[in-house]
């Protein structure tokens, strides 16, 4: 009767799995990652600067009064390269912009700055993606609209191409209300 | 009428199956041997009926009948044929479709050839066969009409998603499904042997080339769904644990432990209730697999036809035919004799602590793939990727390949380490000269390292088995387990190597500046628009040198498809015999410049040449076995026919 009783723990494991999977079915999929974390404060964090030239990145600097964009990025991530010039544009329009680079190395991040500008006045180093994570973005490039008080606005997802910059202005002006 | 002449064909099937599920049952009773004499006719009919329906699925995809729905969302009129074809199964409802007919016309195929187990056993197998079919004929044909009709049919089709115009992925989903199928049998053989408690080598036998089979195909999946991943997707990476890769790769684990306890049970008569469970978790795990997939619980990034209700009724299926054989498993496994005894050290031994090993990985990759899904039930969202999977995973593999060495040199029963401790030594000895190689010269990391190493131990060790036999006369199952393992080898060098050396370079270049990768020194020499049937593309003309040699053109192309509108990158690959230089080409920057993505991959194409050997030793195996089978009953035959002689 040896084989009855572990082939009943396969069986209740399977009838487990099942629930899960029923569980999960039954719950409204939401797809839209970004909702989780729009109206809550940004978590406590603090990173160390990502290059020489500008410091980093911490809780206490996103919540000064001011909104700001905060930008996931990497070097080694193309469509990060390819938004690189809305990105300019929109710190000539005056829009205060921090960022975050996700497992870098410096000496990377010189070449790309180099080559692609830097349109940020702060950038953090986030070698295990642990910021990332707290602030819900699953990737690069991910853009965050940040009132004064740290509370998250608005979550873009992917590269910002040229028609997008209006939108993430406007939504910056309401961030200031 | 096409279409509807498809439809009918599909419920008269269906209707078939219901009688062949009926007749199995009822014709095992006492007097019912009339009844159970039209299962086998009903199994054949109802592959026919099958395989037409999706023949006329074909038929509508060829014209491009934009009355149909199915085609007026995944079709173009103007799409290449063969993806006018390849666009029916393109899509779930006609790979739904193009699965049942598979796995009608493999039961047909059983019923009418298969005559070696007990009547009784097969009438259960059958039985098991159509139960298991009208499942997925009632998710068709209630929840995933394919042959639906839209009462205005549209001017134009939706046109087929351009990343799956591509003739590589045209013929990937039919071969999973080849494998999935090849299981079901399994299971259905295995379903059929309990309820009849017939567990003997002989169904271990006649179950075995349906194992083959469907491991074959998956292993050819899985190879050419990592190449079309690599070169498609141009990320450059051959494997990344996406939910859609873990559910083709358990499968695959599954069978490749079945395969092995079979040919145990078959050989030995051992381990007779364990490849019975076998059977079940194989055919599990394919429909596990297909459910992640179609119900969109887990995000992948080449996920399609997500749907919640569809996902339901995979969900149903999955609880009636797994938890059913489950519990009829708990109910009669303790009544199973137990098969022969065997010693620790022997092939048996060798064989459970493979799949032990093979187990463990597959529960480790299952639980990688519901890991979100189990801490997303508790309010968390988080995903597990290659940092939990490789190094988790090569702790079962490691071992596990250095029970693959020295397991075929073993005496089925019982062994003495002294007869083969020669052949042990040499193999340790290569295994540790290539571990200080790499390590003093190339200083390696530890994965690749072991990697390495242990691919110089199992190649070594895989023809070890043919030692001191004639090769003319060597059985062809035994040259394909050697060519197999030999596989496995291969494409483990192939990993750890890509791994260790590859180069990369991400870059914006000029018209006419040179970048250097690895050996190679590439230039671009000109970026030119170009355009193709359904689309546009920006190309770009590389000239690459290895190593200061002749220059080799590649012409990586960022392109855009106009129905519907998508780009997608083109990689451009050139090949040498060490290696594949990978290059991606993306938009231009606003200093006039392009986006180059150069990759040097050493080895890297060993990978999918092992994929292909292991699968090579499959074929090899399996035609050993039908022609000896074959061989073997005209050889009964022909006794039988003499003896009819004598007696006149």
């Amino acid at each position: 009767m040896k084989g009855v009783r572990w082939s009943l723990w396969v069986l209740a494991a399977f009838a487990a799995l099942v629930g899960l999977f029923a569980l999960q079915l039954s719950r409204p999929k939401n797809d839209t990652v970004q909702s989780a974390m729009i109206g809550q404060a940004v978590p406590p964090f603090a990173l160390d600067a990502a290059v020489p030239e500008r410091p980093g990145l911490a809780t206490a600097d996103l919540a000064d009064g001011t909104p700001h964009l905060l930008n996931v990025f990497a070097s080694w991530c193309v469509p990060c390269a390819a938004e690189a010039p809305q990105l300019a544009a929109l710190e000539r329009q005056g829009a205060p912009i921090v960022a975050v680079a996700v497992r870098d190395r410096p000496e990377d991040l010189e070449v790309f700055f180099q080559r692609y500008g830097n349109p940020f006045s702060r950038v953090g180093k986030d070698d295990l993606s642990r910021v990332q994570f707290l602030i819900g973005s699953a990737g690069v490039p991910e853009t965050f609209v940040v009132d004064g008080k740290g509370v998250i606005r608005h979550q873009h997802i992917g590269e910002i191409r040229p028609e997008d910059v209006p939108d993430l202005l406007r939504r910056l002006e309401e961030a200031r209300g | 009428m096409i279409a509807e002449f498809g439809l009918a064909s599909l419920w008269l099937a269906a209707s078939l199956a219901a009688l062949q599920l009926v007749a199995a049952w009822l014709g095992q009773r006492e007097g019912g041997e009339t009844l159970a004499r039209v299962v086998r006719p009903a199994a054949v009919v109802q592959a026919l009926l099958c395989g037409l329906a999706f023949l006329m699925l074909l038929w509508v995809f060829a014209r491009t009948d934009l009355s149909v729905l199915l085609v007026a969302e995944n079709s173009h009129s103007e799409k290449p044929m063969i993806f006018k074809i390849a666009g029916a199964w393109g899509n779930h409802e006609g790979s739904m479709l193009l699965w049942v007919s598979i796995m009608a016309l493999a039961g047909g195929l059983i019923a009418l050839i298969e005559h070696r187990l007990p009547e009784r056993t097969m009438l259960a197998t059958l039985g098991a066969q159509a139960f298991v079919g009208l499942g997925f004929y009632a998710f068709l044909l209630f929840a995933s009409n394919p042959f639906a009709r839209l009462a205005v049919p549209p001017a134009e089709g939706n046109g087929l998603n351009p990343l799956l115009q591509d003739i590589g992925l045209a013929m990937h989903p039919p071969t999973l499904y080849m494998g999935y199928v090849g299981l079901s049998i399994a299971f259905s053989f295995a379903v059929g042997a309990l309820l009849t408690r017939n567990v003997t080598p002989e169904f271990a036998k006649v179950m075995r080339p349906w194992i083959l089979g469907a491991w074959i195909f998956l292993t050819l999946g899985i190879t050419a769904g990592s190449y079309w991943a690599y070169y498609e997707l141009g990320w450059g990476g051959w494997w990344f644990w996406d939910p859609v890769e873990n559910a083709s790769l358990m499968p695959w684990l599954a069978a490749t432990a079945l395969l092995h306890s079979a040919s145990v049970l078959a050989s030995r008569d051992a381990l007779r209730t364990w490849t019975i469970m076998l059977g079940v978790i194989a055919f599990s795990m394919s429909m596990i697999g297909t459910f992640l997939v179609r119900s969109g619980i887990l995000t992948s990034v080449h996920a399609f036809a997500v749907d919640p209700t569809r996902g339901s009724f995979i969900l149903a299926l999955l609880a009636i035919n797994i938890g059913g054989a489950l519990a009829l498993f708990a109910v009669r496994a303790g009544t199973i004799a137990e098969g022969e005894r065997f010693a620790p050290l022997s092939r048996e031994g060798a064989l459970v602590i493979n799949n032990v090993a093979l187990s463990a990985v597959l529960g480790i990759v299952l639980l990688g793939t519901l890991y979100p899904l189990i801490t997303e039930a508790f309010g968390l969202r988080v995903s597990v990727g290659p940092p939990y999977f490789n190094p988790v995973s090569a702790v079962f593999v490691f071992p596990m390949l250095l029970v693959l060495a020295v397991g075929p040199l073993l005496r089925w029963r019982r062994d003495r380490f002294v007869r083969i401790k020669a052949p042990v030594v040499a193999i340790a000895g290569a295994g540790v000269a290539v571990l200080l190689v790499m390590w003093l010269i190339a200083g390696l990391a530890l994965l690749p390292l072991l990697g390495v190493s242990l691919a110089a131990v199992v190649a070594v060790a895989a023809f070890l088995p043919l030692r001191g036999r004639s090769l003319r006369r060597l059985p062809l199952p035994v040259w394909g387990m050697a060519i197999a393992h030999f596989g496995v080898a291969v494409a483990l060098f192939g990993m750890s190597v890509d791994t260790a050396f590859t180069a990369e370079k991400l870059t914006a270049a000029g018209v006419g500046d040179t970048i250097a990768v690895g050996p190679w020194q590439v230039r671009l020499s000109a970026v030119e628009p170009v355009a193709g049937p359904n689309w546009t593309a920006l190309q770009g003309r590389l000239s690459a040198s290895y190593e200061g040699g002749a220059e080799h053109l590649l012409t990586p192309q960022s392109r855009t498809f106009w129905a519907p509108p998508q780009t997608t990158s083109e990689s451009a690959l050139l090949t040498r015999w060490n290696g594949q230089l990978y290059t991606v080409v993306g938009g231009a920057t606003e200093d006039g410049r392009w986006q180059l993505r150069l990759w040097w991959k050493p080895f890297v194409t060993f990978i999918w040449f092992g994929g292909a050997l292991i699968a090579l030793g499959g074929l090899l195996a399996l035609i050993g076995r039908v022609t000896g089978d074959v061989r073997r009953r005209i050889a009964t035959r022909k006794i039988a026919a003499r003896h009819a002689e004598v007696a006149r």
